[in-house]
């Protein structure tokens, strides 16, 4: 290490490091560019108005379809992402790289293309769906199943991702170590292997919570909108916008408020403060 | 030392984001489309119509081109109140030309549209009229009741008597109608113009004249365009002998005198 590289760390690490003016310009504005928009949504904000905006009963039962749908989007992706983590995680087998991008894949898919995807498999024409319709007689778009699992296929991919981090980072002597005492695989999962992994699991299902919240275009493409059955809190934003535009902040502010507090509830993860 | 540079950082953040802010008020003001682009905010079920419309405007005019936003009327609406770049306003109602009256010049309307039962193809649940959407093994989607086809609707199946449940409720016409010729759905009401747009996947079931609502569209400038004359030019082509020719090939009706 040279003594220059040295003197530039040893300033970093005590805070007498400046950052320079030509990072600094675009820095501002960045953070400019992002606070901006919150602003404007809590500067026109109806506050004195807020609690009548949101007691509406169509608020109302957006929000509980909200929580009911995001929370069976996490049920749904906790029963199965997290053992497709754990074999993505520990078990080589041909294909794991394409499986492991099948299941990235709808991080980055546009989500109105995942609702028309869900909609030519999960529909009542579609390649499952039909099926579904003819042997079950079930159908489920516009239904709010078909929500929950727009919901989860969406969301699904950050719980499986974090928690595969989570358990390839993990120290697996300890798993060694209960296998040698006389542990079961099943055991050894339950008791050591999930206990270590569990702060990856909750930041895994508080991501995937929120995105599941905030699922806008895949549910509106497969399930529809109906008030009380699929209408969740991102469509009725979207909606009340058209016509109602204090209704539209007012849920927007709760969205804003529940995201914040996720972020707030992961900050130690994100922005530890070593 | 480290406060002055952030300060002056933050200046001139300030000052950039102005000047690009600044930008464009040279020179008129204005927030629409730069002379030669013509900016068209029209509802979604004129998709068709308009679009052919908007060929033979570039056409005549110099090959301005013509640029089109299809949507909900309503949301439209909403778009302009929120000073979207919009040079012409067509909405499929007098209802949401009324909520941008401030903002645009005097509507005037230039088509009638009838509203239509669509089905799939061949009809497979023999659907003859309004009081078989109230059938509960039937799954009817509408469009939202803040999308005039949606609206209409409404008034259509409420003068009818005919209580139908819907399993969606769209935000504009044309997902009502892509509904139906996926197969999600049995039957949907959107305008007769739809259902012949549709194609060859769903087919129309009439409702009866006197069960029915014709749908007035008027048209009208933004009163913030800069390019009003190409914009007046725009809703004189909708309005001549030659654009009410386009809109009824399209099976659109002369507009409604009430």
């Amino acid at each position: 290490m040279t003594a220059a590289v040295r003197r530039r760390r040893a300033d970093a690490s005590s805070g007498r490091n400046r950052a320079p003016v030509l990072f600094v310009v675009p820095a501002v504005v960045a953070v400019g560019f992002l606070a901006v928009p919150l602003v404007g949504l809590l500067g026109r904000t109806p506050w004195t108005s807020m609690a009548t905006e949101l007691a509406t009963p169509r608020v109302l039962e957006a929000l509980r379809l909200s929580l009911v749908c995001s929370l069976g989007a996490v049920g749904i992706s906790l029963l199965l992402g997290v053992p497709l983590a754990f074999v993505l995680a520990r078990f080589e087998f041909p294909g794991r790289n394409l499986v492991r991008a099948l299941t990235t894949l709808p991080m980055v898919l546009p989500p109105v293309v995942g609702g028309v995807a869900l909609l030519l498999a999960f529909g009542r024409r579609g390649l499952a769906g039909q099926w579904l319709d003819r042997a079950l007689g079930i159908t489920l778009p516009f239904t709010t199943t078909g929500a929950i699992l727009a919901e989860a296929f969406v969301a699904m991919p950050f719980l499986v991702i974090t928690t595969e981090a989570g358990l390839r980072a993990m120290d697996r002597r300890f798993e060694d170590a209960a296998a040698t005492l006389g542990a079961g695989r099943w055991t050894t999962f339950r008791r050591v292997t999930l206990p270590l992994v569990a702060p990856s699991l909750g930041a895994g299902a508080a991501l995937c919570w929120a995105r599941a919240l905030g699922e806008f275009g895949a549910t509106i493409t497969f399930a529809g909108n109906l008030p009380g059955v699929t209408q969740t809190m991102p469509l009725a934003v979207y909606l009340a916008l058209e016509t109602d535009l204090d209704a539209a902040i007012a849920l927007s502010l709760v969205l804003l408020a529940i995201s914040l507090a996720v972020l707030v509830a992961l900050r130690d993860r994100w922005f530890p403060t070593a | 030392m480290l406060r002055t540079r952030i300060r002056l950082a933050a200046m001139l953040a300030v000052a950039l984001v102005l000047a690009a802010c600044g930008g464009d008020d040279e020179p008129s003001g204005g927030t629409s489309a730069s002379p030669g682009e013509l900016r068209v905010f029209a509802a979604a079920s004129l998709t068709a119509a308009f679009g052919k419309l908007g060929e033979q405007f570039t056409a005549a005019n110099g090959g301005t081109k013509v640029t089109f936003n299809f949507a909900g009327s309503q949301a439209l609406a909403t778009q302009i109140q929120q000073g979207a770049p919009a040079d012409v306003f067509a909405s499929a109602d007098t209802t949401n030309m009324d909520k941008v009256k401030d903002l645009v010049g005097a509507p005037q309307v230039f088509a009638g549209n009838l509203l239509q039962i669509v089905v799939e193809k061949g009809n497979p649940k023999g659907v003859k009229g309004l009081d078989d959407l109230a059938s509960s093994d039937l799954k009817v989607v509408l469009a939202a009741e803040e999308v005039p086809a949606g609206r209409y609707a409404k008034q259509i199946l409420d003068q009818a008597g005919a209580s139908v449940q819907p399993v969606s409720q769209e935000d504009n016409v044309k997902a009502v109608v892509t509904k139906v010729s996926l197969g999600e759905a049995d039957a949907g009401i959107v305008y007769a113009t739809d259902v012949t747009a549709g194609g060859d996947k769903v087919e129309g079931v009439d409702i009866p004249r006197e069960q029915n609502v014709v749908a007035a569209y008027p048209i009208a400038t933004v009163e913030a365009s800069r390019t009003q004359d190409q914009a007046q030019a725009f809703v004189d082509l909708v309005r001549s002998a030659e654009g009410q020719g386009v809109l009824q090939s399209f099976g659109f009706l002369p507009p409604p005198t009430s």
